[in-house]
């Protein structure tokens, strides 16, 4: 059976006056349905560009889909029109930001925003489209929702306005959600509920879910498979179990070590060094070669990017000597 | 060397009333970094503005170094401010974004020491600066120019600037990057040892204080619920909300290869 979203070797490119700005050169992956797809990496590393592109949320100009198919479905999003892509948003594809606040309307009564996807995909108002709306904010743990429908968004608390985006993405029951930092702003404890709401979603509606994040918990937390890009690229994907106990690219070693709850008390937390690479002036091998401690990185590839290989069943990872190398003062971990 | 005894902080809005702060005693010792942990809403913040003397409590006392704070005179309390340094969460608001990093350090340098001028200043800038793990040439340059790890450091150089007696850092890892926030935390362990640095460090975030802090007291509608040393706390919690706060953690699992 075909993957439900199939993204091969999208490439989005930025043109700005400093030159062109790679943030995602040759991204490749894969959500099957009802499965929850972890991407993760640090600022700048590509991972909601990746995301926007798919509903035609990049700026053009500056921004450039250079090459590359997103096949949903079978259908290459890339290649789709405003009209065509208005189809999708918000209808077999929804998508949730980290901060709830900026996406909703500070002026519109929930309910209100609630009802219009359902006006716009199904043509379904008044009445109907009102219970609907109230089964909806039932279904995310909101209580006395008939009541609080009625309400504004600032009358709702940070992990409940939350949850109101994760009724209103989900309403008109997607075929993916796209969820880009959904719980980064939020307390652990509200964290954990709206984590837990998101799963249970999943798990009722059979909707598969793009999750991204920058931290490696939540992942082990929340998702099946998970690709880990780093500088625009996938440097690691792999089924999320095995990725977390056998971390294999220097990158996502670092990043597992630098999670303080990998570390005793008064030990210095490993840090990565340095910072992530421009965007416009990567080198032409290996992009983390600088900021590879945990490696050993006079092996790091010079002259070609590396190449993702399978190391083992389904864990993907870039084919460079110098980031699979294990340094042998870290070797204890 | 700061205590806090009986603190009571209530707001009111029209009929209503919240008690923010509830019969709070704290004590942080010289030298240490005190944790304190809550969720957004427990009260955490009030009584950082408390300590900053920013809001006068209904009751209680705020002793720093055996001086009653709350009983003196305004202006004295003013003078007392410099004492106390705050670092936020969101470096990109705290900075301003029209001082150069020179000029926000220089500021913070002369409400303490007004005679510091012209070389003395800059040298004392660039000290401040690698202090804080940035090169002196950065000085020049505008906030926007850095990253957010660089900007939180800049923040604790400002923080550090009118050699206060204590720091408290309200939630200073909580809006950055796992990779940035642990060369923070190391950066603020460093300064704990190296300068003798005494910190209230708050977050909502177990693991991270735990990790960073030699006490912990967990805070949960405005009161004091359970406190003690960190790692006793962290792994025998006593109380049913101090297990819930851990539990919502969510935790990487051990790596079974060498990594």
């Amino acid at each position: 059976m075909p993957s439900l979203l199939d993204i091969r070797d999208l490439k989005v490119h930025f043109h700005t006056r400093d030159g062109v700005v790679k943030a995602v050169d040759g991204v490749s992956l894969k959500v099957e349905a009802g499965e929850i797809a972890g991407i993760v990496g640090e600022s700048g590393s590509g991972k909601s560009v990746t995301a926007y592109s798919l509903l035609g949320l990049i700026p053009m100009p500056p921004g450039r889909i250079e090459g590359g198919r997103a096949l949903f479905q079978g259908t290459d999003l890339l290649r789709l029109g405003e009209r065509e892509l208005n189809t999708y948003r918000g209808r077999k594809i929804s998508m949730i930001f980290q901060d709830p606040m900026t996406s909703l309307n500070p002026y519109l009564r929930v309910s209100t925003q609630l009802v219009e996807p359902l006006a716009i995909h199904e043509k379904l108002r008044g009445k109907p489209a009102l219970h609907r709306a109230i089964g909806a904010l039932e279904q995310v743990g909101i209580e006395n929702a008939a009541a609080r429908i009625h309400e504004y968004p600032h009358e709702f608390s940070g992990g409940m306005r939350q949850r109101v985006m994760i009724a209103m993405a989900l309403i008109t029951k997607p075929d993916l959600l796209i969820a880009d930092e959904p719980t980064t702003a939020l307390d652990v404890t509200v964290q954990k509920q709206v984590l837990d709401v998101i799963r249970k979603l999943q798990r009722e509606t059979g909707t598969a879910v793009i999750f991204i994040t920058h931290d490696l918990a939540v992942v082990h937390e929340m998702c099946d498979t998970v690709s880990v890009l780093y500088a625009g690229r996938v440097v690691e994907s792999a089924p999320a179990s095995d990725l977390i106990r056998h971390p294999l690219h220097a990158y996502t070693r670092g990043l597992y070590r630098s999670n303080p709850s990998a570390h005793a008390k008064g030990e210095d937390l490993y840090t990565i060094p340095g910072l992530p690479p421009d965007l416009s002036r990567l080198p032409c091998g290996c992009a983390f070669r600088p900021r590879n401690t945990l490696g050993d990185a006079s092996l790091c590839l010079t002259d070609r990017p590396p190449e993702l290989i399978e190391a083992s069943p389904g864990h993907f990872v870039q084919n460079c000597p110098g980031c699979l190398a294990v340094h042998p003062s870290t070797a204890h971990a | 060397m700061l205590e806090l005894k009986n603190i009571r902080k209530s707001f009111h809005n029209g009929r209503e009333s919240v008690i923010a702060v509830d019969d709070v005693s704290l004590e942080i010792r010289q030298g240490e970094i005190h944790g304190l942990v809550g969720e957004s809403g427990c009260g955490k913040s009030t009584l950082s503005r408390i300590i900053m003397q920013l809001l006068l409590p209904d009751s209680g006392r705020v002793i720093l170094g055996g001086t009653q704070l709350s009983a003196l005179p305004r202006r004295r309390i003013r003078q007392h401010r410099l004492d106390f340094q705050m670092v936020f969460q969101d470096p990109y608001a705290s900075l301003n974004p029209r001082l150069t990093v020179f000029s926000t350090l220089a500021e913070a340098l002369q409400q303490r020491h007004p005679q510091l001028k012209s070389t003395a200043l800059r040298l004392r800038v660039g000290e401040l600066l690698e202090t804080v793990g940035l090169s002196q040439r950065l000085m020049q340059r505008y906030p926007h120019e850095f990253s957010g790890g660089q900007r939180q450091r800049i923040a604790i150089a400002r923080a550090l600037a009118p050699d206060p007696r204590i720091i408290i850092a309200d939630e200073p890892v909580s809006a950055l990057d796992v990779s940035i926030q642990s060369q923070i935390l190391n950066l603020l362990r460093h300064l704990q040892s190296d300068l003798g640095l005494t910190m209230l460090f708050i977050s909502h975030d177990l693991a991270v204080v735990r990790y960073l802090a030699d006490r912990i007291a967990v805070m949960h509608r405005g009161k004091i619920i359970e406190r003690g040393d960190a790692e006793e706390v962290f792994n025998h919690p006593r109380e049913t909300y101090t297990r819930q706060l851990l539990a919502a953690v969510p935790i990487l699992p051990a790596a079974a290869s060498q990594i």
